[in-house]
């Protein structure tokens, strides 16, 4: 794969993965747009521009991990990584079939080119640190990100996982909240608020950085800034909406869990042209 | 009566761990241990003095040390976490689920403290569930040992298997049943006492209740095999047909409850080969403060409570 620094075409290629997020939810009839459509940008700088990694050879051992702890939003995941070759695009319409490689939660067994399995809320900050403990000791360059939803950190083990991050001092581990202010039951704030967010965050000492998560300028910059910071680990705080690019989508709660209809596929296609 | 091998008291199952963990350490750099603010009392102390880069503490917070622990296996280590067994197998279920059974991460869960014997603490610290929770995750292997020579042995085969395995430790000092050559191999039981009328079959510190037990009842003319499942998973079938087949009456000991713990197992593998009437030893609720020799006194983990067992099961043998 070719990567790139041109703003332009990330942009591009975060269109063709919106199309692919609302397409396929739309085939197999249930799943998370609003989350999966949330994070495109961030996945998309990730992957062509900021992390080190080679789809010809997924295996390698210094290449930059990537967790979606936030395991629902799959479809954005496996939408980037085929683009990416690491598994064919023309499977991604048999999203959550039975067999399918594209299974209803990231699962390792059946796509291995998948760093973790996910979709437990709350567990992957700890796999994160605990891979960037493993690398940092291998004197390894590898960096390992991952992605939470705004809703996800209500869990306790989140917490836990960054006391220990910040305590060892893990600079090698980004953590990106997707912070697009739905959940499942509706707004964050109506339902357990996470605020003050950055602050939380600042007080469990990490590295914190706020920025627009669908400005790709200001994500490339915040990774760099994130790859400079030495003995603390980073956190990216993406102001993001939920629903990202399809109207009737964004800011929705309902769009958090339900699939798009044929028509509200074509519909969104259409703004998404 | 007095039984005739008069068994030597060893060390505690949790210090034969530590220092097995300390010996595997000095053999492969890939050894990692992981602790929650336990580590005097796991014995991974012993590792942390040593090899201080290779441990890990994470505080007083097991859902997160699981977490670490597969994420140090998902970068090639081989980490043995260690924690109060009731607090990383329950505190830590779900995580061993997700990031570890269902991922089949390399990881190691060593409980130690397990069963009542942890005494005067009480039934907050005691883990009398751990069997059945490390059962029920496809893919675990769960060891048992029962004294200080079989955890040396089953830690050495733990850190070759590549998969997840649950290892169950006691707190007390522990009776020591084998001789320095004994053989262990994950998944083969072993024959402590060859016998033709019961089986008592046994697991952790009621092996050595087992072999008085089963002195008792020779000396009153009944022959009782006992067999130590030091894998409680992947279960030893085949020892346990045969014990069925050969003796036709089992008793079944364990230091947890009879819900969910190796006597459920016991009967299902026999159910399946070769029925035949059981008897269960074990706990069916909390138990309380008190010395570890007063508690197994009170809560019938004692010989006497298997030759009991065993009278009544005989009594159903056809």
């Amino acid at each position: 794969m070719k990567q790139t620094r041109n703003v332009e075409e990330l942009q591009g290629i975060s269109k063709i993965i919106r199309r692919h997020i609302v397409v396929m939810i739309g085939e197999a009839k249930s799943g998370h747009p609003g989350g999966s459509l949330s994070a495109v940008e961030t996945l998309v700088t990730l992957y062509w521009d900021v992390m080190r990694h080679d789809p010809d050879n997924p295996e390698w051992p210094d290449r930059d991990r990537f967790i979606l702890s936030k395991g629902h939003a799959a479809p954005v995941l496996y939408s980037v990584l085929a683009e990416c070759g690491y598994c064919p695009i023309d499977a991604l319409n048999t999203l959550r079939q039975l067999g399918s490689i594209y299974q209803g939660h990231p699962d390792k067994r059946f796509l291995p080119a998948l760093e973790a399995s996910t979709g437990s809320l709350g567990e992957g900050l700890s796999l994160a640190v605990g891979l960037g403990m493993a690398a940092r000791w291998d004197k390894r360059p590898v960096r390992t990100y991952v992605m939470l939803g705004d809703g996800e950190i209500q869990e306790g083990q989140v917490w836990e996982a960054a006391m220990f991050g910040a305590f060892h001092k893990l600079d090698n581990v980004v953590a990106i909240v997707d912070y697009n202010r739905i959940q499942l039951d509706g707004f964050v704030k109506d339902i357990m608020e996470v605020e003050p967010l950055a602050a939380k965050w600042q007080a469990f000492g990490w590295h914190t950085i706020e920025l627009d998560g669908h400005s790709i300028p200001a994500l490339q910059a915040a990774f760099a800034e994130a790859a400079s910071v030495k003995g603390r680990p980073t956190v990216l705080i993406a102001h993001t909406v939920k629903g990202k690019g399809v109207s009737f989508m964004e800011n929705n709660p309902k769009f958090h869990g339900v699939a798009p209809t044929k028509d509200e596929v074509a519909q969104a296609l259409k703004e998404l042209a | 009566m007095e039984p005739k091998l008069e068994l030597k008291l060893g060390m505690a199952t949790r210090e034969a761990f530590g220092k097995a963990l300390v010996e595997l350490g000095r053999e492969n750099p890939n050894i990692w241990a992981v602790d929650a603010d336990l580590s005097k009392s796991t014995y991974t102390s012993l590792f942390a003095k040593e090899f201080p880069d290779r441990f890990v503490s994470c505080g007083i917070a097991e859902a997160n040390m699981v977490g670490v622990a597969a994420g140090l296996a998902m970068g090639g280590k081989i980490p043995f976490a260690a924690s109060f067994s009731c607090f990383v197998m329950n505190k830590g279920f779900e995580q061993l689920r997700v990031v570890v059974a269902y991922s089949n991460t390399n990881v190691k869960i060593v409980g130690t403290h397990s069963g009542i014997s942890i005494g005067e603490d009480g039934p907050s610290q005691m883990s009398i569930e751990d069997i059945g929770l490390a059962c029920s995750l496809p893919g675990f292997v769960v060891l048992s040992p029962a004294d200080e020579v079989a955890t040396h042995a089953l830690m050495r085969a733990a850190a070759a298997h590549v998969g997840p395995v649950f290892l169950r430790t006691g707190r007390p000092k522990v009776p020591i049943v084998y001789g320095p050559g004994q053989e262990f191999e994950i998944g083969r039981a072993i024959q402590v006492i060859d016998g033709q009328d019961v089986t008592l079959i046994a697991t952790g510190l009621l092996v050595a209740e087992a072999i008085r037990a089963s002195e008792t009842l020779a000396a009153a003319g009944i022959s009782a095999r006992v067999i130590d499942i030091h894998t409680i998973k992947p279960l030893d079938r085949e020892a346990i047909r045969r014990a069925a087949l050969e003796t036709g009456a089992l008793v079944v000991a364990e230091e947890h409850l009879v819900d969910g713990g190796l006597g459920v197992r016991v009967a299902q593998a026999i159910a399946e080969t070769c029925p035949c009437p059981m008897e269960f030893v074990g706990l069916t609720t909390y138990a309380e403060s008190g010395t570890p020799d007063g508690l197994l006194d009170k809560y019938g983990m004692r010989a006497g409570n298997l030759v009991a067992a065993a009278r009544r099961v005989l009594e159903r043998k056809a």
